[in-house]
């Protein structure tokens, strides 16, 4: 269960968000610029208060506080058991894939480490992308790579921002279904932004629904995004 | 041709060359990766000797140095001898001196790498060593040569700093600058033109050497 409570100034933005998400998988949706990457950075531990940022509140994910800014706690990033992957799939380009999902695993002794790499690259299709270069890879390919990287080292919390965007529908629909099995086998909760509503019909999803940094409504698909289904069907429909 | 000055110059380029590169790698990604306003009087000190004339740097190194403060009282202790007018002093000298030369390309470089590659490194449990050394060090290695070539250079080039702490005491400070200088104080131009071509010829091999990485990467 991911717990916050959070009133943060990014510049002139400001967001406030207050909301429990107990479902294994939360849709945040919203347009651009309603505040999702921001919330899911701020999630992740990746923005503190700076020169023009300001950030008040209180993330816990299950039994642990991750940010408590009342009490000046605030665990860094690698410590919070998140893995964040964004439609930029930031992989290191001077490593191969392989060095890249393994590189969250240097904890772990050699054999296992290879053995989960390969079980990660299994996962999203890409074994045979091992040896290949960030810059040999397509975006789809890319994208899953960091799926795979932001997967092996075992994270409690998922932060998905539109990540399947570089994904064919068909590639899409096929990973989403295989990692949905894969992340509730393995206990990781999921929390997913995203500005395209199929991706929260299709998965059916607990929704929180982001309106200019402010939580507008949360509940399930269906009555939070009424309008919106009204809308797409609105424009399939004939003319 | 002065072997002696050349293969102390050598030396001392070389000795700097590697110290500054033991701190300018952290220092640069200190101010790169860190946060607070601190970190704006920490890069103006480091940028300091590229704007300080190189005579006032020398002389606040010596009187530094010297008997007459507790650092210089306490190295004497340590050393046994005063840093002053030592190959040793000439190599702090140099590293302070050239400094910036190492740093700047180095911030430059560590910069220009996507803050996204940082936050996700930081996500997969990297401590900031293991973001420096695994991260960007490997992705700046341009910058990393290039802060290595200018070290190098600018201290083979020095001459304030050399002269006031150091002074000229051949095989411990005498550096072909300053034999350079000697030559022509004594009107010997043909040697002086030939110190001379062989720190041109130095500095363009090894300007040209950079240049035709920065090709090679735009290509």
């Amino acid at each position: 269960m991911l717990e916050l409570d959070l009133n943060a100034r990014r510049g002139s933005f400001h967001l406030q968000v207050k909301c429990r998400f107990v479902s294994n998988w939360t849709v945040i949706f919203g347009h651009s610029g309603a505040g999702k990457s921001t919330l899911l950075r701020l999630l992740a531990g990746l923005d503190r208060n700076g020169t023009n940022n300001a950030l008040q509140g209180r993330i816990a994910l299950d039994e642990s506080t991750l940010t408590d800014t009342a009490n000046g706690v605030w665990l860094a990033p690698g410590r919070r058991k998140m893995a964040l992957v964004s439609q930029y799939p930031s992989l290191f380009p001077h490593l191969n894939v392989e060095a890249n999902v393994a590189y969250g695993l240097s904890a772990m002794e050699w054999s296992a480490r290879a053995r989960r790499v390969t079980e990660m690259l299994e996962l999203v299709d890409a074994i045979e992308l091992a040896n290949r270069r960030p810059q040999d890879l397509s975006g789809g390919q890319a994208q899953r790579v960091a799926l795979a990287r932001a997967l092996a080292p075992a994270p409690r919390l998922l932060l998905l921002d539109e990540p399947f965007s570089a994904l064919d529908g068909t590639a899409s629909d096929a990973l989403v279904d295989r990692l949905q099995i894969w992340l509730r086998a393995n206990n990781v909760q999921t929390v997913i932004a995203t500005h395209d509503a199929t991706d929260a019909f299709a998965t059916a999803a607990e929704v929180a629904l982001l309106r200019e940094g402010q939580l507008a409504a949360f509940g399930p698909a269906v009555d939070v995004l009424k309008e919106e289904r009204e809308r797409i069907v609105g424009r399939l429909g004939p003319h | 041709m002065d072997w002696q000055a050349f293969a102390l110059t050598l030396r001392l380029a070389t000795t700097t060359t590697a110290i500054l590169l033991i701190v300018a790698v952290p220092l640069a990604a200190l101010l790169v990766l860190g946060r607070g306003r601190w970190l704006a009087l920490l890069e103006a000190l480091a940028a300091l000797p590229l704007v300080l004339p190189p005579t006032v740097l020398g002389f606040f190194l010596l009187v530094m140095l010297g008997p007459r403060t507790a650092v210089g009282r306490g190295i004497t202790a340590l050393l046994g001898h005063p840093l002053a007018f030592s190959f040793t002093g000439l190599v702090v000298g140099s590293v302070i001196y050239s400094l910036p030369f190492a740093v700047q390309p180095l911030v430059a470089g560590f910069a220009a790498i996507g803050p996204e590659l940082v936050d996700a490194a930081r996500l997969l449990g990297a401590s900031s060593t293991r973001v420096v050394f695994s991260l960007l060090v490997p992705l700046a290695r341009r910058s990393l040569i290039t802060a290595a070539v200018l070290s190098f250079l600018h201290t083979v080039g020095e001459f304030g700093v050399v002269l006031m702490l150091g002074g000229d005491i051949p095989g411990a400070t005498r550096t072909l600058s300053i034999v350079l200088y000697n030559q022509v104080e004594n009107f010997d131009y043909a040697a002086a033109n030939h110190t001379a071509a062989i720190l041109l010829a130095l500095s363009v091999t090894a300007l040209a050497a950079i240049y035709y990485m920065r090709g090679g990467r735009r290509a």
